[in-house]
Formats: C-alpha cells, sequence, structure tokens
C-alpha cells in the first residue's frame, strides 16, 4: 500500500515528510543514547532481512494466492519502537530509490502509514501488552493478529485520507476506504501469523535476542501520547492553512462530502494566483492573437466558474498536442545529443 | 519483491558507481534539484497534460548525460506503476464529463487528469530513478548526510545497503533449496515460519561477526567516503539553471507557446 508520488499534492507530501522527518529525527536522538553497542549492525542486518524476507512467500491453503512477511511489525518487536522506526524507514527510503516503490514525494507520507502505526501504535499499545513476555503461546500469536491487523488499517486509512486531501484522484473517499480497508485486514491476517510465526521459533531458539517486558520498562501510555498529539497538531495546523485559504474551508477539514469540487477549486484558487501571474509576465505578448481572446487566456481557462475542469477548447488542444510532442521530440533529441556526447567526451580522454 | 528484483539491485549498484558528467555532479545539487522537479510537477492543476511535457528534458537529460539504458530504467517504472494506475483509473470512471472531441471519440475530463497522472508519474519516477543511477548509494548516503539527515538515518541506510546483498543471497539459496526438496509444491506455513525465522537467527549472528570485525578494524559508527565531496562551480550553474528551467515551465506552458509557433507557421 505504498502511496506514489503520482497522486499527492505538493502540500501534503511536504506535512507528511516534515512528520516523518521529525519522527526519525527524535528516534535518532533515543537510539544514540541506547546501551547496545551493537544495535547499529543489528539494525542494518534486520532491515536487509526484511527485504530477503519478502522473497520467500508461503501459500494460504484454499485460496491459490501467497502471502510474505511485511515487516513493521516484526521490527519493532525485536528492536523496540525507535530502532524499529528507523528500520522501517530506511527500508522504505531504499524501497523508494531502488524500486520506485511509492516515490520521493510520497517517501513522508509511506514512512508515517507503515512506520509510525507499527511501530508506535500496534506495538507498544497492543502488542507488548498483549504478549506480557509469553512469546512461546497462543496468546502471542493472537495479539500478532491483532496488531498486525490494527497497524495496517490505521495505514490504509491514513493512506485514503492523504489520497483525498491531496486531490489528484477522483475516487470518492468513502469507496476507497471500502476498497482499502478489506484488503488490508486480510493482509494484517497474513502478516500478523508470519509474525508470530517467526517470533515463536526465536523464542524458542533464542529468547534472549526478544526484549523482556521488565528489561524494557513498562509499558506506558504517555509519551505515545504526546507523540499521536504532536503529529495531530501539526497536521491540523497544515489543514487549517488550507482551510483558510477558502472561505468554505470547514466543510473540507471535515472532509465530510465528496470533496472532490472542494478540493479542486482549492487548487484552482492556488493555481489561478499562478495563471495570473503566468498572465502578467507572459512573453510572448502576440501569444493568443490567433485564436480569439475567449478561450485562449490562461487566467480564463482556470477561472474559478469552470467547476469541473471543462475548459479544454479545441483550440487550446491542437496548440498544446502539437506543441507537447513538439517538446517530447526536443526533449529526447536533447537527450541523444547529451548522450553521444557524454559518451564521446569518455572516448576523448 | 522477486528474485529478478534483486538482480536489477545489483545493476542499479553498477550503474551508480559509473563515472560519467552526471555522476559528477555533486550529490547534494542533484539531490535537490530532483526534489524541486518533484514537487514543482506535482504543483500543477490535475488536468495538466501540456504544461508538463518540458519536464521530460530533466529525467532525460540525466540519464544521457549518465549514460543509463533507458530500457532499465523503463523497465523498472512498469514494475512500479501498478498503485498509480489502479487509483488512476478510477477517474475516467467517476468523471465522464466530455471536454473536448476528436473525430468521433469524445473525450472527457476523467481520461484528461488520468493521462495527467500517469504523465506525472513517468516524470517523477523516472526522475527518482534517474537520481539514483547518475549518483549511486554511497555519494547519495554522504548528501544526505551534508544536507542535515540525522547520521545514524544515514548510517542505517547505508549498512542496510551493504547487508542486501548478503542476506538476499543467502535467502535466494534457502528459498532454492526448500524449493528442490518440496517437488513443485509451494511452501507451506510451517515450514516458512521456520525458515525465515532461521534467516532471521542467521542474519543476526552475521551481524555480531561483521561488527566485531568492523570494531577490530577502528570502526566508530561513521562511514567514511572515499572523496569527500566538493560543492563546484559547475554544481551551482546545474543547479540555476535547472531551476531556472523549472519554474520558466511552471509559469508559462512552454509546450503550447512552441505549438502556438508551429500551428502559425504552418499554414
Amino acid at each position: 500500500m505504498h502511496m506514489a508520488d503520482a497522486l499527492i499534492s505538493p502540500a501534503v507530501g511536504g506535512a507528511m515528510w516534515a512528520v516523518s522527518g521529525g519522527l526519525i529525527a527524535y528516534c535518532a536522538r533515543k537510539v544514540k543514547h541506547a546501551s547496545r553497542d551493537n544495535l547499529v549492525p543489528m539494525m542494518g542486518v534486520l532491515g536487509a532481512f526484511v527485504f530477503a524476507a519478502q522473497m520467500i512467500n508461503f501459500s494460504i491453503p484454499g485460496t491459490g494466492s501467497s502471502g510474505h512477511l511485511g515487516g513493521g511489525l516484526i521490527l519493532a518487536a525485536l528492536l523496540g519502537p525507535h530502532a524499529g522506526f528507523l528500520v522501517i524507514a530506511s527500508v522504505l527510503t531504499v524501497q523508494a530509490l531502488f524500486f520506485a516503490d511509492g516515490g520521493l514525494l510520497a517517501l513522508g507520507c509511506n514512512i508515517f502509514n507503515l512506520g509510525f502505526f507499527p511501530a508506535f501504535i500496534a506495538y507498544p499499545l497492543i502488542y507488548r501488552i498483549l504478549v506480557s513476555d509469553q512469546y512461546g503461546t497462543a496468546r502471542a500469536w493472537i495479539a500478532a493478529v491483532v496488531a498486525a491487523v490494527v497497524g495496517l488499517q490505521l495505514g490504509a486509512f491514513s493512506v485514503a485520507v492523504q489520497t483525498k486531501a491531496s486531490g489528484v484522484s477522483d475516487l470518492p473517499f468513502g469507496t476507497f476506504v471500502l476498497l482499502m480497508l478489506p484488503i488490508h485486514f486480510a493482509i494484517g491476517i497474513v502478516e500478523g501469523l508470519a509474525t508470530a510465526a517467526v517470533v515463536s521459533l526465536v523464542a524458542k531458539a533464542r529468547p534472549e535476542a526478544l526484549p523482556a517486558a521488565h528489561e524494557s520498562g513498562p509499558a506506558s501510555l504517555r509519551p505515545v501520547l504526546v507523540k499521536v498529539a504532536i503529529a495531530a497538531a501539526v497536521v491540523g495546523g497544515v489543514a487549517s492553512w488550507f482551510a483558510s485559504t477558502r472561505p468554505d474551508g470547514l466543510e473540507w477539514s471535515l472532509a465530510r462530502a465528496t470533496g472532490r469540487e472542494e478540493i479542486g477549486s482549492r487548487d484552482e484558487s492556488l493555481h489561478k494566483s499562478l495563471a495570473d501571474l503566468q498572465q502578467k509576465t507572459a512573453f510572448l505578448p502576440d501569444y493568443a492573437f490567433m485564436s480569439g481572446a475567449n478561450d485562449e487566456s490562461p487566467a480564463e481557462t482556470e477561472s474559478p466558474a469552470a467547476e469541473a475542469w471543462p475548459a479544454v477548447s479545441a483550440g487550446t488542444s491542437v496548440s498544446g498536442i502539437v506543441g507537447g510532442i513538439m517538446t517530447v521530440a526536443l526533449a529526447c533529441l536533447i537527450g541523444v545529443v547529451l548522450r553521444s556526447r557524454s559518451i564521446a567526451g569518455t572516448g576523448a580522454r | 519483491m522477486s528474485l529478478t528484483g534483486f538482480f536489477d539491485l545489483g545493476k542499479m549498484d553498477e550503474l551508480g558507481r559509473m563515472d560519467t558528467p552526471a555522476h559528477r555532479i555533486d550529490a547534494r545539487a542533484k539531490v535537490l534539484v530532483t526534489a524541486v522537479f518533484i514537487c514543482v510537477v506535482m504543483s500543477f492543476p490535475r488536468h495538466e497534460i501540456s504544461s508538463l511535457a518540458p519536464f521530460l528534458v530533466y529525467p532525460v537529460a540525466l540519464t544521457s548525460l549518465g549514460r543509463i539504458p533507458l530500457r532499465y530504467i523503463g523497465r523498472k517504472m512498469i514494475i512500479a506503476a501498478p498503485f498509480a494506475l489502479i487509483i488512476g483509473i478510477f477517474n475516467p470512471i467517476v468523471d465522464r464529463q466530455p471536454v473536448a472531441a476528436i473525430g468521433p471519440f469524445v473525450i472527457t475530463s476523467g481520461w484528461v487528469s488520468f493521462a495527467s497522472i500517469m504523465l506525472r508519474f513517468v516524470l517523477t519516477v523516472g526522475a527518482a530513478l534517474s537520481l539514483l543511477a547518475c549518483t549511486g548509494m554511497n555519494r547519495l548516503g554522504a548528501a544526505m548526510q551534508r544536507l542535515g539527515v540525522p547520521r545514524v538515518f544515514v548510517v542505517q541506510i547505508l549498512f542496510l545497503y551493504r547487508y542486501l546483498f548478503v542476506i538476499s543471497d543467502h535467502a535466494a539459496r534457502m528459498k532454492r533449496s526448500a524449493d528442490i526438496r518440496s517437488a513443485g509444491r509451494p511452501l507451506r506455513f510451517r515450514v516458512y515460519g521456520s525458515m525465515i525465522g532461521h534467516l532471521l537467527l542467521r542474519a543476526m549472528d552475521r551481524a555480531e561477526r561483521v561488527h566485531r570485525a568492523m570494531v577490530a578494524r577502528g570502526f566508530n559508527g561513521e562511514m567514511r567516503v572515499l572523496h569527500p565531496p566538493a560543492f563546484r562551480w559547475s554544481d551551482a550553474a546545474f543547479v540555476v539553471v535547472c531551476l531556472l528551467l523549472f519554474v520558466s515551465a511552471r509559469v508559462w506552458n512552454l509546450a503550447d507557446a512552441l505549438g502556438r509557433l508551429l500551428v502559425e507557421v504552418a499554414p
């Protein structure tokens, strides 16, 4: 359930970057002061382990499909929330860079959705309390499944919220949620079972590798709640900033309506100011003369009255298509020239 | 992720180690420009297509200067496409307002925004992949640290990256031996649990050994880069030129202007 760059707006992406960046900085400080001196290589190896474990699938009886370990919960269970969160964030960063899973702008969203919920909600509030140090028992299996399901449900819901707030997709919020939650319920059960299987084996073979409850202190709610409050304040601040750019922003921040036109017009108002700038600074003054002034000026095209963006007139389309194709061709030409120069440069040296 | 995914990783590492004009640009400059690029591309309104076209220049120029095979980048893009595709395809279904007609074909607003989403996908993913292919993980890590990312996190990413090849190799061997013994039947859950558990235990043992070996050789928690990066004039020029290009393409619809010129000249 990686968010993709192509579906989020810079504002949402930037806000989530800020939240996730803050969490990383906080966890990095915590980990630095940790006493275990082999923590750093252990974190690295466990990150690589999560990657490698995803190469191996098991069959789910009766469905014909297969499942594998997702990683968030087991990392938190083995390393604790802070180090676990950093490892999840690093795994997601490498995935974004190497496999273009998600993307760079969406990385903040993905770290929050797939890292924050397992490491700071599902593990400390559900898993650790339910397991209470009895790793090999049925209790641990139930705890893992419940924690994984809750973590993934929260993450999936968060994906839907971020998609909606970005307003790139037309998918109604309710439909999206109904689409995401059941899928991730099933994934959560599989993830929980896989996590429990691995943890129970580790508990049998090497119990000292698992954090004991007495060692890590009593599970306390307070620090977690403080973090949730900070994250909520940041998100809320960003949301209200948007809301204040439009008169009826309250409806938007309630996010109840289908929201499409509201989000759309928020985009348009932002774009309109850019379009005004565009008009003021038009570098081809005679740019619009040949096609009648009515539909060609950019400000007109983006006028707020155009509720659902219809104003793609035929005249604009023709020059847009011709220009678009020519620009792509030009880009490719530049590429060919640069490539041959780059190769020639190497040959000469 | 499959085995082929892992082998692609090796290829990416190989590409990142090359020495071309694109690889010689300071990693910080490339990170900065790529970040701005993605933000600018995503700041366009939902139905924009033609004004996005000029942005193709940046990933194309970077991969060309870096001599990165386009087929490789293209293949990675296709692997990454499903999420944007699945969510994006709802736009034409939900939004059926007609906006234009080409002959008998009516184009709805939903298809326009879908095309816009896919174009953005190509641009953003292409930029991210070419950033890595033209920089390499180690240089990128050093740049991240100099740009203010916490050191613990950078070291974590570089450690993960170094162990990745070793542990994936190990997992691939375990998988192969399980496949051979199971005579083509898919892996059962019980077997899976103990297999992954053992992979984990062995990985932890290896971490312990590697850590002791590194401490014995004087590792104190810092990853060292052989050539400390220096920000040169050419890097500054690269940043300025790219940002100017992005700003002008954001403010003016360059593709449309070119199209007008051509349409005007043609008759």
